[in-house]
């Protein structure tokens, strides 16, 4: 864990991996060093912002001192069960990439539940992990300009679900009615929590 | 034109200039959720005219770009303006930036195109009073979240008076310099990731007229990157100076993307970000490279 200068009123801790990030950000959202804004993993980082005259020196002493531990289960909390058409545009071809055909990509994506990786590219958009190992694909080679609202994907190692039409390279798989996002509550999914996908009929 | 709510405290928007929004301090804590903070772009300058009409810091008032708002008084209102001294007057009568001004109800505060500086506020005794989202009442422009943008015609709530009283008449506050900014700023997180970082502080930047609430683009030099490239996405901050594959350089404002893959050089200090904030384009830039707040034992 490497602890990297990032202006007076923030800090980056950049980690190994994904798991690190992960267990760094549910040891720091469990017990947050005084004066830290915000929390804010990503695929090898972990940002905190402070407010104005937190001494970073020791929010930076708080951290090092933290115990993380990789791989340990993540806390116990509710799991958001979300609906889905199993009926994307790439399914078939997630199902030929994996070798697992169109009814072992949705038994594989509704098998385990999900847990909340991350954010940041849109409002309400969480990039979630622990899935299946087997549904690891690409992205598709051509980004599609517009993908409907409620679209569930795949990219990597992750799955996630766009709470918004947006342009996106995600593979396809699905579709939900599930309000991702909402003005007056915010983010469905919420970071550190977990998801399971279940076949809507 | 409607008064507003029926015997409510209201300001009626009668000219909106460029660009003017609704802005408080933001909604801090939801980074990790894809919200980012947002909020007045010159939080100082918020502070202040809050402060003038005795209201909470962070009571939401207008940000004005560039000038040229007017509004019509529905009451008796207290209000201060800060930021850029975009000249003002209330029916043709001049009045001053960072002091007290009473309006009578019908009557208009208008202002004028600021002779230096990008962004004035305006606060108004009570705040504005728009419905709040997620806690916040205001516009981020990159996120789509908060009041939509200012439009003529339209009637803003103002909220009930403050218990508090204002207690000075005049701020004596230096107007936004026309030449030269210095930032300062704190070297990383990705410093390694360009090839010279002494090239920031040694160049005389220009601010782009692409720049907006999210960043202010600057021209005039280029920061090569070190090798390799993009990196993973990872978590951006105000005030950020992000370098993109073309090597001109984004200092991150208010509305800033909440993750990026590009390398942050270096970030300026939270309080130079406000001054940022009243970058016009054409107007030059320089780094001035500050110690981090802290030291590797």
């Amino acid at each position: 864990m490497n602890v990297l200068p990032c202006g007076d009123a923030a800090l980056l801790v950049d980690v190994d991996d994904l798991r690190e990030v992960l267990a760094l950000a549910d040891a720091l959202r469990a017990d947050a060093p005084p004066g830290v804004l915000d929390v804010v993993p990503a695929a090898r980082t972990v940002l905190l912002t402070v407010a104005p005259g937190t001494d970073l020196a020791a929010v930076r002493r708080a951290v090092l001192e933290l115990r993380v531990e990789p791989g340990a289960a993540p806390p116990d909390g509710e799991v958001v069960e979300i609906p889905v058409h199993y009926d994307g545009p790439d399914l078939d071809e997630v199902g030929e990439l994996t070798g697992l055909g169109r009814d072992g990509v949705v038994e594989a994506h509704t098998g385990r539940p999900w847990r909340v990786a991350f954010g940041g590219f849109a409002p309400g958009f969480a990039y979630l992990v622990d899935g299946d190992p087997r549904l690891d694909v690409a992205r598709r080679s051509e980004p599609r300009t517009t993908v409907p609202a409620g679209s569930v994907g795949l990219a990597g190692e992750f799955s996630g679900v766009y709470p918004r039409a947006s342009p996106g390279g995600w593979q396809l798989i699905g579709r939900t009615g599930a309000t991702l996002w909402s003005m007056d509550t915010g983010a469905l999914l919420q970071p550190g929590g977990r998801v399971r996908f279940v076949e809507a009929r | 034109m409607s008064a507003g709510r029926a015997g409510g405290r209201a300001v009626e928007v009668l000219a909106v200039g460029p660009l003017a929004l609704v802005e408080d301090l933001g909604r801090p804590g939801l980074a990790a959720t894809g919200v980012g903070r947002s909020g007045a772009a010159d939080r100082a300058a918020l502070r202040l005219a809050n402060r003038l009409v005795a209201n909470p810091e962070g009571a939401a008032g207008i940000e004005v770009t560039f000038g040229g708002l007017a509004v019509r008084a529905t009451a008796r209102h207290t209000v201060a303006l800060a930021g850029a001294a975009a000249p003002a007057d209330v029916d043709g009568t001049p009045v001053g930036h960072h002091c007290l001004v009473h309006l009578r109800p019908g009557q208009v505060l208008r202002l004028g195109v600021p002779p230096t500086g990008l962004r004035s506020y305006l606060a108004v005794r009570g705040g504005i009073s728009v419905d709040p989202v997620l806690g916040s009442r205001s516009t981020d422009v990159l996120g789509e979240l908060g009041p939509p943008r200012l439009e003529v015609g339209q009637v803003l709530p103002v909220g009930p008076e403050p218990d508090d009283l204002p207690l000075i008449d005049v701020a004596p506050v230096a107007d936004p310099p026309g030449g030269p900014v210095t930032l300062r700023a704190v070297a990383g997180p990705r410093a390694d990731r360009v090839a010279d970082l002494s090239v920031l502080a040694a160049t005389t930047w220009t601010a782009s007229s692409r720049s907006d609430r999210v960043g202010m683009r600057l021209e005039g030099g280029r920061l090569d990157w070190a090798h390799g490239g993009e990196i993973p996405s990872e978590g951006m901050v105000r005030g950020a100076v992000q370098v993109p594959s073309g090597g001109e350089p984004v200092v991150f404002l208010a509305d800033h993307p909440i993750t990026g893959g590009y390398p942050v050089a270096a970030v300026v200090v939270d309080a130079d970000v406000d001054r940022a904030a009243q970058v016009r384009p054409g107007q030059t830039v320089r780094f001035r490279l500050v110690d981090p707040p802290w030291r590797d034992r």
